[in-house]
């Protein structure tokens, strides 16, 4: 084991849900904030184990959707009724209800991106590496196997004393992973 | 068992509950309003079934889309919704009572249906006399109504078997039934739309009319029964098994149909007002004139926009008191629409040229009708409520959703 100051975290492994579950939350009472559990399939009610607050995404999404919405009908109302007006079966220039459908597309469109895009943002994607996957056991997490792993740029981070606590929370296993 | 000792408290209502008088009370209230109508009936019986179709379709509108709540939890093998089905089922098992409130209507067709006495010379209604004749009317009105009554009937029953326990098996029964009768409910839905509410401007047609009444039953029946549940647990009765996760998914779907709602109706207006053919926009001509312009307008709004920007918000479904707002919000915003859809054609039809049809008005008789079938809805609903077992405690999917949560 090396002690290095280009260590980027340590890595427990646990068996079960149950374990990582209760362990997620000793971690969380202890303050750790740069921290993250890795599961092979969603654990209901981890998040709350985390103390995770909830998505910022909504809100991105909700701007999106209104910048779309008015985007569209500035662009329709300028190109239709200003720039070139054109006598379309003799209605007004300006017919909302011709803007209608476009403008709920480009909502959409608008919606449906920043939901794919900011969700990869907030997961810090796309990335080619993560030094998570030096270690060995760390394959089983797409398998069977319970991880969570506490950065050294968590402000608490302290290797002997953060690796005695996960050891405490009844991990299988600890290891200090370089960066 | 934990969760059975939580299940037993909440199965049937408590015995000192002030829910035990609703049936009473209800009733009575409904039996008042239905004479003080009759008064109304009597000077101007034309007028007052116009009154008496609108309150009609209203609580019918409750009915069908409870039937097709449960419906579709079948179909979808669904387990989140197994302890706020119930409630459900005992609103779509109103049927008989809705037969019962079809009679008058049955009985004064002519006074209603400008078809039944078609002018000389009305070349469209001639054409579609094969379809739109008071004897066909009548078989096809049964037809609904035999359907409606062995579906609501069937799966009120076979869920209900189900709580003496040991009957798992009839869960798979469920499943299997559900796909009929789920092409039957559409079919007849929207025929029944067809008859009751478009031919009522007889040249007039639009053929998104049956999932546009579909769209308002369904947001109709969720309101209602959300509300229910909502007094049920102001009352203190399911406060164990019926979470905010069950309300949250309630209220996703309201939210969901509010959308879709908004689709159809804008779909059905914009294909119209693009064409500008006179057949098609003869429906939006009348509403956009003779004072119900400021209905036609106000619609978008109590209908889409503020429903919508309402219940967007995680909150907003989580929270009770704003989730009760909503369905409130909702049954009077679908009540709105369908006087919106009936009452322009009071009086429209026939007219010689140049003579306008009557000024939009709203009539007290017309609302004292509606609360008093409301009331009668609500009598019939805890009259259930208060007798059966109100949590299906037999269904296999029971224990999944009583932990249910949204990811």
């Amino acid at each position: 084991m090396k002690q290095t100051s280009t260590t980027y975290g340590i890595l427990a492994e646990y068996d079960s849900t149950h374990g990582i579950y209760g362990a997620c939350e000793k971690v969380r009472d202890a303050g750790y904030k740069k921290w993250d559990a890795c599961t092979p399939f969603p654990v209901h009610g981890l998040e709350k184990a985390m103390g995770l607050s909830a998505s910022k995404l909504p809100w991105m999404v909700l701007g999106a959707g209104i910048a779309g919405a008015a985007l569209a009908i500035i662009f329709m109302v300028w190109v239709s009724a200003f720039d070139y007006p054109l006598n379309i079966g003799g209605k007004p220039t300006w017919s909302i209800p011709a803007f209608i459908p476009v403008m709920f597309e480009v909502t959409i469109l608008f919606s449906a991106l920043v939901t794919v895009f900011g969700m990869f943002w907030l997961n810090g994607l796309p990335s080619w590496h993560n030094p998570l996957f030096q270690s060995v056991r760390f394959e089983r997490v797409t398998d069977d196997k319970f991880f969570i792993v506490i950065e050294s740029s968590d402000p608490l981070f302290d290797q002997v004393r953060t690796q005695k606590l996960l050891e405490d929370t009844g991990a299988i296993n600890t290891e200090v992973l370089e960066a | 068992m934990q969760t059975a000792t939580k299940i037993s408290d909440d199965m049937r209502v408590p015995s000192k509950s002030f829910w035990h008088k609703m049936p009473i009370i209800a009733f009575m209230l409904g039996v008042t309003c239905i004479l003080y109508w009759i008064g109304a009936f009597k000077a101007d019986p034309h007028r007052a079934m116009y009154g008496y179709l609108f309150a009609f379709i209203c609580v019918l509108s409750i009915a069908l889309g409870a039937m097709f709540f449960v419906i579709v939890q079948y179909l979808s093998r669904a387990g989140w919704s197994v302890v706020v089905r119930r409630i459900a089922e005992f609103a779509m098992w109103t049927m008989p009572l809705m037969l019962l409130l079809f009679l008058p209507i049955a009985f004064w067709a002519q006074d209603i249906f400008a078809w039944s006495h078609i002018e000389p010379g009305d070349i469209l209604l001639e054409k579609k006399a094969s379809y739109l004749n008071l004897n066909f009317f009548m078989v096809r009105a049964a037809i609904y109504f035999a359907i409606w009554l062995t579906i609501s009937w069937w799966f009120y029953k076979t869920s209900a078997g189900q709580d003496a326990g040991n009957r798992p098996e009839d869960t798979r029964k469920l499943w299997a039934m559900s796909a009929p009768a789920v092409i039957l409910f559409s079919m007849s839905l929207t025929f029944a739309s067809i008859d009751w509410l478009m031919s009522l401007q007889p040249h007039w047609f639009s053929t998104i009319f049956g999932v546009y009444f579909f769209t308002g039953c369904f947001l109709a029946g969720m309101a209602f029964m959300t509300l229910i549940l909502l007094c049920l647990q102001a009352a203190g009765i399911l406060t164990k098994t019926v979470t905010l996760e069950h309300y949250q998914d309630l209220g996703k779907l309201m939210f969901g149909f509010t959308v879709f709602w908004a689709y159809i109706a804008f779909s059905q207006f914009m294909l119209y007002w693009y064409a500008n053919i006179p057949e098609e926009t003869e429906f939006y001509m009348h509403r956009l004139q003779h004072g119900w312009e400021y209905v036609s307008y106000a619609i978008p709004f109590t209908n889409f926009f503020l429903p919508f920007f309402f219940l967007m918000s995680r909150h907003a479904k989580r929270n009770k008191i704003g989730l009760a707002t909503f369905c409130i919000w909702t049954l009077l915003a679908h009540f709105f629409d369908l006087y919106w859809i009936i009452m322009p054609n009071f009086g429209a039809h026939g007219l010689p040229e140049g003579v306008q049809p009557p000024h939009a008005s709203i009539s007290a008789n017309d609302l004292v009708l509606l609360a008093g079938m409301l009331a009668l809805l609500v009598a019939y609903v805890s009259y259930l409520i208060v007798r059966k077992n109100i949590i299906p405690i037999g269904d296999p999917k029971l224990a999944e959703s009583l932990h249910f949560e949204n990811a």
